[in-house]
């Protein structure tokens, strides 16, 4: 029996400071989370390799939902742009519509998915009741009946001499005419460059395109 | 674990009248709170992240849409790519024989290999690749076959209108395996 007794330290830890730390990055993400803002259109869209940020102002969206449903809306900063596109569209179209129907389109998060015939009626509904209607999608699968065709002539006038971003953003699921009709409204307007929205993917390994990036230094975006 | 010691000392002196009062423990233990605040941690590391846009984009050639392109290239050097129903994939090199004899049937996985082994068999020059979707393929499709001429340096391709022919041929294949 040992002699030289080891006396018995306390072994309890006292966790304030652990406690203080966990606090403090709770708060730093609580402030620093941005919530995406709640999107009307539920859009799943593909996976690409692509490392090119989406731009977001000047942009034009295209949206094509699950269903092939085509809906178009602008960036939220420019409602300059968006006040002259919906008149543009008024007056080829003899929609005649009201000041408060234009002012419906110039708000923020607008979007639009019904044929010409249906427009005054979309822009007369208030904000609440939006969710709940069905809007069936502008018109482009016929190409006689191309209504894109005049939104995009109507934007790309209102949007002249500036830079304007063509964003074209598809369900994984929606058919490829939808896409056809989308395609062949930008042809007839010249428009011949345009983005897809997608998820970022990691480059496959061993794949061409990751040799080539690691042979050229990193471009700046 | 954690713990608020809140009792205060003791040794209060008892004065007249008062009866002799219990000590009670006044420990709380605050480990739930802990766990609590570590689950609100990890939730918001993760939702930050997940927050940020769908920040990429697929930029389409200006090439796509100008047909005058393809009338240059050496019929050899191109593969044709067709995108049918159910993620289907049907391709053939140069033109469509009249027998059909050189259409082949594949998948998204397997078409990255057919692709680079027909480009180190071509001159770059006149390795064009021509994609035809069909009525039936979906969006996803079209956009990952755009990411493989990405992902496999393709510096030449073109999105077409499929032919009846090819359609033809596809819906005949896709009924024998049906």
């Amino acid at each position: 029996m040992p002699k030289v007794k080891v006396a018995r330290k306390s072994t309890s830890i006292d966790m304030t400071a652990m406690c203080d730390v966990a606090f403090l990055l709770l708060s730093f993400f609580i402030l620093t989370t941005k919530f995406k803002p709640s999107e009307a259109l539920a859009v799943v869209t593909p996976n690409s390799v692509s490392a090119k940020a989406a731009p977001e102002n000047d942009v034009v969206l295209i949206t094509i939902d699950k269903a092939g449903k085509v809906y178009l809306s602008v960036s939220d900063k420019n409602t300059n742009e968006k006040r002259e596109i919906i008149k543009a569209i008024s007056d080829a179209k003899s929609l005649n519509l009201s000041e408060a129907q234009i002012k419906a389109f110039t708000r923020s998060s607008s979007y639009v998915g019904v044929p010409f015939a249906q427009l005054p009626g979309l822009l007369s509904t208030p904000v609440d009741d939006l969710k709940k209607i069905k809007m069936d999608g502008i018109p482009v699968t016929d190409s006689a009946n191309n209504q894109l065709v005049d939104w995009l002539h109507a934007a790309a006038t209102a949007f002249a001499g500036r830079k304007m971003e063509l964003l074209v953003k598809g369900d994984n699921d929606s058919k490829y005419p939808s896409f056809q009709g989308v395609l062949n409204a930008f042809k007839r307007n010249d428009l011949l460059k345009f983005m897809m929205v997608t998820n970022p993917e990691g480059v496959p390994k061993g794949s061409e395109l990751e040799k080539a990036n690691r042979d050229k230094p990193a471009v700046a975006k | 674990m954690a713990e608020m010691d809140t009792s205060g000392g003791g040794g209060h002196k008892k004065g007249p009248g008062v009866k002799k009062s219990k000590k009670l423990s006044t420990r709380v233990d605050l480990t739930p709170m802990v766990d609590l605040g570590f689950l609100l941690i990890t939730f918001f590391i993760f939702t930050t992240t997940m927050s940020q846009p769908t920040a990429m984009k697929l930029n389409l050639p200006k090439d796509t849409d100008k047909p005058e392109e393809q009338n240059k290239v050496k019929e050899s050097g191109v593969l044709t790519l067709m995108l049918g129903k159910n993620d289907q994939v049907y391709y053939y090199e140069g033109t469509l024989a009249p027998d059909a004899s050189n259409f082949k049937s594949s998948n998204f996985k397997e078409i990255r290999n057919e692709i680079l082994t027909k480009k180190k068999s071509t001159d770059p020059k006149d390795f064009v690749v021509v994609i035809k979707p069909d009525k039936d393929c979906t969006y996803k499709n079209v956009v990952d076959m755009l990411d493989e001429m990405l992902i496999n340096d393709v510096k030449r391709y073109a999105t077409v209108e499929i032919s009846d022919v090819e359609y033809q041929l596809i819906q005949r294949t896709e009924g024998v395996t049906k």
